[in-house]
């Protein structure tokens, strides 16, 4: 029944899956972080940018963001991120929409930690003489970041699964082998539940590490 | 200046604001200048691309507002099967009962560990093979079928978690006055929590909304995007369409999303209710949500 298992490579499809997954947490916490910091710092320029930015990024589909990447920036526009061959443009491609649609979760988790810290902190950091960014960065998000893993960890399971999304543009991840086997082999079944299987051990693990890793770390208040 | 975390700004701190600005605003033109550029030198903003969505109804009448419907229908129809369902999971992961709870939290955390494109993959599949859909309505019965499971136990956790937010008292009250379990869930517990869980409702309907669009992009379901990939072969304007097709459905789903937080800043003000509130962020357990979205 689980023959076909023999002429596909099932276990090289799901690393392509961890790499986008790893590649986009790195790059959507970092800048889900900035994002973090410009909406809730003094200047109201950045401020407007930071809102605007996850306003309308969380509200486009992922779908839309990750093809505008492929069809509008590279084969319109002609930005290959530097890779030669299609394969290596379409994973960074890839990469990159799922970072920009990330980082808005990322923000929001981020600020919903921010939140969680008592007004107390911030107000004994400034009556010490700390400016914002000392404030933020010695004071504030060091709390808010450890309150943060558990909706961080959410944003981390989302995006592991919405890598899928990466097949609508050509990338050779788990869905994308999915379809490939469906399309050639009979046992809709067993290829589904192989695919279910990979899947449940990337999220679940995740979900139940972090979550314990979450509790470990939260501050005790 | 309201925020806790810096100070009333004075002098310096005004003049280095405005530094601030002004570096960021250089920084925001360099970047509108480059994506202009770049437009501009591959002739994307030429106005023969933008004329079919500013002068005449054709573009809209052909492609976009057929592929909208079929978006919406699409949504629509999996949130009103979903919903029920996600009731029936929610409260039966609630239940007393060993062989009723277990099978439905395994349903549940099942379903949301895997990608809603897996689900509709398989869907797709599964109407080719087993029943005699015919194959232009199997595209739309399976993004709908994907989205049902997916949702059916994001919305089970929502109903648990409104259920589990009402204070205590609600039902160690009904059954005091002898009511029988059935019976408090039906008439104390699910009425009061459906206020509560509303916000929540609204906001995996922007997931819903957001996730019809994988279901074109892999499964050729004729929806909004589908159908503005469609439009931009025919006209030749691929980056003009993408960005109608955004705007688009960030109108769409802002509204849902200000609609949501409008609701939930009125149900924590109202008198009627518990005054407990679920946010989507309340309701996201081990497996998390799409948000993301696919989300969230």
């Amino acid at each position: 029944m689980f023959d076909f298992l023999d002429k596909y490579d099932v276990l090289g499809a799901f690393w392509t899956t961890v790499q986008l997954t790893l590649l986009s947490a790195a790059g959507s916490l970092v800048w889900g972080t900035l994002l973090a910091a410009m909406r809730v710092g003094p200047v109201p320029l950045m401020r407007g940018f930071g809102t605007a930015y996850v306003n309308i990024v969380r509200n486009i589909p992922l779908t839309v963001i990750i093809l505008f990447s492929s069809l509008g920036l590279n084969q319109n526009l002609g930005i290959s991120l530097g890779a030669n061959d299609f394969d290596t443009i379409n994973f960074r491609l890839a990469v990159l929409g799922l970072i920009v649609y990330t980082s808005a979760f990322v923000c929001e988790a981020i600020r919903a930690g921010i939140n969680t810290v008592p007004v107390g902190q911030a107000e004994a950091a400034r009556a010490i003489g700390l400016s914002f960014p000392q404030v933020l960065g010695l004071v504030v998000l060091p709390q808010a970041l450890r309150a943060a893993v558990g909706p961080l960890t959410n944003a981390l399971i989302a995006l592991t699964k919405n890598t899928t999304v990466a097949a609508a543009i050509g990338v050779a991840e788990a869905a994308f082998l999915m379809k490939k086997m469906i399309e050639n082999e009979a046992e809709l079944l067993a290829i589904s539940a192989v695919i279910a299987f990979g899947f449940v051990c990337l999220t679940l693990p995740t979900g139940l590490i972090l979550g314990w890793v979450g509790k470990k770390v939260a501050v005790k208040r | 200046m309201t925020s806790v975390l810096y100070d009333v700004q004075g002098p310096r701190a005004k003049r280095r604001n405005v530094l601030y600005t002004a570096v960021f605003l250089i920084a925001l033109a360099a970047v509108a200048w480059w994506v202009y550029k770049s437009f501009d030198d591959k002739g994307q903003l030429a106005w023969a691309l933008w004329k079919p969505f500013f002068s005449g109804t054709e573009a809209y009448t052909t492609y976009i507002w057929p592929g909208l419907q079929k978006t919406l229908e699409a949504a629509a129809l999996a949130m009103v099967v979903a919903l029920p369902l996600g009731a029936v999971l929610g409260i039966a992961r609630l239940s007393d009962h060993l062989w009723v709870r277990v099978p439905a939290t395994i349903v549940i955390e099942f379903f949301r560990a895997i990608p809603v494109l897996v689900l509709m993959i398989f869907g797709l599949a599964l109407f080719a093979q087993y029943t005699d859909v015919s194959s232009d309505d199997r595209p739309f019965y399976a993004v709908v079928t994907g989205l049902v499971l997916y949702n059916a136990s994001v919305l089970a956790e929502i109903v648990r978690a409104g259920i589990l937010a009402l204070p205590k008292g609600q039902s160690e009250a009904a059954l005091a006055i002898g009511l029988r379990k059935g019976q408090m869930m039906r008439l104390i517990l699910l009425p009061q929590s459906v206020t509560t869980m509303l916000p929540a409702i609204v906001s995996q309907l922007v997931v819903i909304v957001k996730d019809t669009a994988l279901g074109g992009a892999v499964l050729t379901f004729p929806e909004l995007m589908t159908s503005a990939n469609t439009m931009a072969g025919y006209y030749g304007n691929m980056i003009a369409s993408l960005t109608v097709v955004a705007v688009i459905f960030v109108v769409i789903n802002f509204s849902l999303t200000s609609f949501a937080s409008w609701l939930e800043g009125r149900l924590r003000r109202g008198k009627k209710s518990t005054g407990a509130v679920l946010t989507v962020e309340d309701t996201v357990g081990v497996a998390g949500h799409a948000g993301t979205g696919t989300a969230a």
